[in-house]
């Protein structure tokens, strides 16, 4: 899951200075689970500015507050159309690709992050996340006993461990486990050592943004042919 | 024909001794030259460390030329954390082109360790990749597959951890450096003897040269900091126990008194094919632990 954490009131203030009508715009999927831009987020983050607007003198004049279901699929969007005529700028609390979207969907409206995304992210007790993927596009986790060497060693060492690792935990942070040590324990107990063995090659970096899509591309070939 | 007098004492009998300079922060290096006049008749080869600890210093590769400079033999140390694999061909192109042919595969220290914790750590190539890069270049090709206008080559070693607390995963990626091409192996500073013994029985099955890391501890202080901080560094307890009986002042002399007690035991033993000894700042003292223990010097 994404997950993202609020920005602080005072970034959020200095963003939204210079417009007065301000729509507060929450996503009901990550953003929601994560607890950074939820219907109960945007509602306390109106709130909070409410009270600002009430003791200092600030430009903001009036908040709306909604929560699409998505704010990364267009389809999602139709729904505020209507409110972004009456407003003077976006801020969302959807990941960056929320506001991202929305900067698309609306071309003449300014969209502000009203959260840093942080990370890909599994839960690892309520409300605690740890990065777990990092979106490469060349899954190995199949090797690698399902933990991502890639994003989980603080080097996105490859090839196994550094000599940095002691009592299991990483050289960077002793509280936190050696990913190379998990593997290895990991592989172990599958009975799969043998994967630990195989060379991995350089990585493909893949630095132009990527496009993916889930819908077949038609068949050029099949359809010269034709 | 062996690519440089190094490689050549590889392929003999000899009981190897290399040992390290660290390059300056900054552009004097008048006290990496005295280092390299001190070490460069007394030992076969002085790696030149890169960026030690992840802090910012003068090149690896200007202290390997200063090296050839004043009539030594260079190791090249090359870490990943810094540079692309453009830039490290880049930068093997040059050393090969000025004579400097041995290389020290290594992944590097982690950003947070150093002096500037915000940098883009780079990681592109692990150190196994690195070895099989430097295969590529020897074939006459560039890591993109494109052919090279003359072709270099080299003597390729990398690091191992014999006293690593996982050992097994630490095994299986010297395998790897080994079926990559790794001729030579610098280990980390090495304490503990038994775990040594271990590896060194095990090791004797693969065709390479393994040189133990011997690490010269200046104070029980700085044993306890290397110990909590230093990454690859496992020190047990009786040697801090041991650095601790030094008299006020005297620490530098008990720990040229571990490194020679070890040294004459991995000769006499030969639980290694040679020592690496990194003196940490005190380049100074490699040619009086080499006279106590009966060692080195490149024409012993
Ligand atoms: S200690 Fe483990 S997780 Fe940390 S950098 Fe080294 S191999 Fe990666």
């Amino acid at each position: 899951m994404i997950v993202a954490e609020q920005k602080p009131l005072s970034e959020i203030k200095y963003l939204i200075s210079p417009y007065k009508q301000i729509l507060v715009l929450g996503c009901g999927t990550c953003m929601t689970v994560c607890g950074a831009g939820g219907e109960r987020e945007v509602s306390f983050l109106s709130q909070a500015l409410q009270l600002e607007q009430s003791m200092n003198s600030v430009s903001w004049q009036g908040f709306q507050e909604y929560t699409v279901k998505r704010q990364c699929s267009n389809e999602f969007l139709d729904v505020i159309s209507d409110i972004v005529t009456t407003i003077d700028c976006i801020l969302s609390v959807g990941c960056g690709a929320g506001v991202q979207t929305l900067a698309r969907r609306f071309p003449d409206m300014p969209v502000l992050p009203g959260v840093n995304t942080s990370l890909l992210g599994m839960e690892q007790q309520p409300g605690i996340w740890d990065e777990c993927c990092v979106a490469c596009g060349e899954c190995r986790l199949g090797d690698t006993a399902g933990i991502c060497a890639y994003t989980r060693c603080a080097k996105g060492i490859l090839n196994g461990p550094c000599a940095g690792n002691k009592n299991g935990k990483c050289e960077v942070n002793h509280d936190i486990d050696c990913a190379w040590v998990m593997i290895y324990k990991r592989l172990d107990r599958l009975g799969q050592l043998d994967k630990m063995r195989h060379y991995y090659s350089m990585r493909n970096f893949k630095v132009t943004p990527r496009q993916i899509g889930l819908i077949q591309k038609p068949d050029l070939a099949g359809e010269s042919d034709g | 024909m062996a690519k440089s007098a190094f490689e050549e004492k590889l392929h003999s009998d000899k009981f190897l001794v290399t040992s390290e300079i660290g390059p300056p922060k900054g552009v004097d290096v008048s006290e990496m030259i005295h280092h390299i006049e001190i070490l460069k008749d007394r030992v076969d080869a002085i790696n030149v460390t890169d960026h030690q600890s992840s802090m910012m210093h003068f090149p690896s590769l200007g202290g390997c030329l200063l090296i050839k400079e004043h009539g030594g033999e260079p190791v090249l140390q090359m870490t990943g954390r810094d540079r692309n694999r453009l830039a490290l061909q880049a930068d093997l192109l040059l050393a090969y082109s000025r004579g400097i042919v041995n290389v020290l595969c290594l992944t590097g220290d982690s950003i947070n360790s150093g002096d500037h914790k915000d940098a883009k750590p780079v990681f592109d190539l692990d150190s196994v990749q690195m070895l099989h890069m430097i295969r590529m270049l020897e074939s006459g090709k560039d890591a993109g597959g494109n052919q090279l206008k003359g072709t270099p080559c080299f003597c390729s070693g990398a690091s191992v951890h014999p006293e690593a607390d996982f050992l097994e995963p630490q095994l299986i990626k010297f395998e790897k450096k080994v079926a990559a091409g790794a001729q030579f192996f610098q280990t980390q500073g090495v304490f503990n003897v038994t775990k040594l013994r271990e590896f060194s029985e095990y090791a004797s099955q693969f065709n390479v040269k393994v040189l133990a890391g011997i690490i010269v501890l200046a104070s029980a202080r700085m044993a306890r900091y290397m110990n909590n901080n230093v990454p690859g560094i496992i020190l047990p307890e009786e040697i801090i126990d041991e650095m601790e009986t030094a008299e006020k002042g005297r620490g530098l002399t008990k720990g040229i008194e571990i490194a020679v007690r070890s040294i004459k035991l991995i000769k006499e033993e030969k639980l290694a094919h040679g020592i690496h000894i990194m003196a940490v700042g005190n380049e100074g003292v490699v040619p009086d632990i080499l006279d106590q223990a009966g060692s080195g010097g490149v024409n012993q």
